[in-house]
């Protein structure tokens, strides 16, 4: 670490001594500096991968002559309106590597950061309700395994040992079994934005708030800087790392993208006694669930479906979660619906993300994490940072390519529902 | 939501399937290059504000719309059957 831990890090230690002298040693977690005229380095965004991605470049590169541009404040976006959850359970090559690469990566996050994100390995069970799904589920368990993480695929009665509050003989959907994750769970996810900007900010990364990217210079086919409301600021590289925004940001540098962006909802009710140990997912309607540390049932489902800015979604999509966790677990309609809220999604016609270089020198993109970014923080910004660093692409992120569209070639399809807007 | 038919009058978001930006209603030449073929069926401008985009009134009248919509307010500025608007 950049710190001492006993006198500036955060250990048992220091919290004793804290405690004995009136907790005034605490500091705050990060510096507010103005922008430098130059870097080497701007990422634009500070959400969860841009401060990822801030943290490996100054760790596992040495670079620290770099700025993260955020227009609002740190983690105030999407990594600050997920439902956390933390799992490597993809199918499909290309996919499969990253995201084990990435629950590798969150299993060591904390340590790493010096930095509690209470990430919580409470394993996620993934319904199923038909042969074929249980089909589907032991050949996505299969790849699981044959990619070093692990899977057990539960029948009914290994489901009701962890679940027994299920309604397993609902009337269409009766639950035959489910795929138990265990390294899977959750994650405090503001805390893992924190953690990610205060470990570069103490390597000497600025972290500038409140400094909204205007525009993109370049000049013969490369990057030179970006203009914003504090002022040019000039760099010899840039990264676009701001899922949510990212038309909206590469429409700067002239670029369209193959994204649309949507909306999904999530929900939270009143806080409880724990209840839900896991993080389970519903095979016939959209709807998952898990118990955050405060107590509240955090859930969602689906996507609202229709082009979206909003922050906010729909009822009919609201109606459609909450039938299916009535359905699934009427237990759930004794507790009160505390809030709703919506986060806007970088959707791929391929559901399925993208880190690459641009066609302008110079100029890298990070973004199409559709509605899965959260898990994929550590990883994303790990190999954001050696594609940054070294100007090739991490093995694990070699297929994350944006030209798969054009050539068709390395479509990374996960639900096989086609490469086409508006099926993912 | 409500979208406004123009067959059937104002009425319920659950009733109209989506397909996205009206980008169909310009499809590129069959020999088009690769090129415009990406543009059509990857690319999109996606900025906030105003689009015109695809509707179908599935469980209404069945016509396909194209629905002048604003991403960020959800408020509809029009809507006209596509047919006539390729006209």
């Amino acid at each position: 670490m950049g710190f001492d831990r006993l006198t500036k890090g955060f250990s048992g230690l220091r919290v004793l001594k804290e405690g004995l002298t009136g907790n005034k040693g605490w500091t705050p977690h990060w510096r507010d500096p103005a922008p430098k005229p130059e870097y080497d380095i701007i990422i634009i965004g500070g959400g969860g991968h841009g401060l990822a991605t801030a943290h490996y470049l100054a760790s596992q590169h040495g670079i620290t002559n770099v700025a993260v541009l955020e227009k609002g404040y740190l983690g105030g976006g999407n990594v600050g309106r997920n439902t956390t959850i933390v799992r490597a359970n993809y199918m499909l090559p290309g996919n499969s590597e990253f995201y084990s690469h990435s629950l590798k990566l969150w299993e060591g996050l904390e340590q790493d950061l010096n930095y509690n994100v209470m990430h919580s390995q409470r394993g996620i069970i993934n319904l199923f309700h038909s042969d074929g799904q249980r089909d589907g589920f032991a050949r996505r368990g299969n790849q699981m395994i044959a990619q070093g993480d692990d899977a057990i695929l539960l029948d009914r009665a290994g489901v009701q040992r962890e679940l027994p509050y299920l309604d397993f003989d609902q009337t269409r959907f009766p639950i035959y079994g489910g795929l138990y994750h265990k390294r899977g769970g959750t994650a405090r996810h503001d805390a893992v934005a924190w953690g990610f900007a205060r470990s570069a900010d103490s390597r000497g990364v600025d972290l500038i708030q409140q400094c909204e990217v205007t525009g993109i210079d370049i000049e013969n086919g490369a990057v030179r800087g970006v203009q914003t409301t504090r002022g040019p600021i000039r760099a010899k590289k840039v990264g676009m790392v701001v899922a949510g925004r990212s038309s909206q940001v590469a429409a700067m540098a002239g670029m369209r993208l193959p994204i649309e962006s949507h909306i999904l909802q999530a929900f939270v009710t009143e806080g409880l006694k724990p209840c839900i140990d896991h993080v389970i997912t519903y095979g016939m309607g959209h709807f998952y669930i898990s118990q955050s540390d405060k107590g509240g049932l955090v859930f969602g489902g689906d996507l609202d479906m229709y082009s979206s800015y909003a922050s906010r979604g729909n009822l009919p999509t609201a109606e459609h979660v909450v039938e299916a966790a009535m359905t699934l677990m009427p237990v759930i309609g004794k507790a009160r619906m505390l809030r709703s809220w919506g986060g806007i999604m970088d959707m791929t016609p391929d559901g399925s993300p993208v880190i690459d270089r641009t066609h302008i020198d110079g100029l890298y993109v990070n973004c199409g994490w559709c509605y899965g970014g959260f898990k994929a923080t550590p990883a994303s910004g790990h190999t954001f940072a050696h594609l940054l660093a070294t100007d090739t692409p991490h093995p694990v992120a070699k297929a994350l390519r944006l030209d798969r569209f054009r050539t068709g070639r390395g479509i990374l399809d996960e639900e096989a529902s086609g490469s086409q807007h508006n099926l993912h | 939501m409500r979208l406004p038919c123009p067959i059937c009058g104002d009425r319920d978001r659950r009733e109209f399937y989506y397909q996205g930006a009206a980008v169909a209603l310009s499809r590129p030449a069959p020999d088009a290059d690769a090129a415009a073929w990406e543009d059509y069926v990857h690319l999109r401008e996606n900025q906030p504000g105003d689009l015109d985009e695809l509707w179908s009134h599935d469980a209404g009248c069945g016509a396909w719309l194209v629905v002048t919509r604003n991403t960020v307010t959800h408020a509809v500025s029009g809507a006209k059957l596509a047919s006539e608007a390729t006209r």
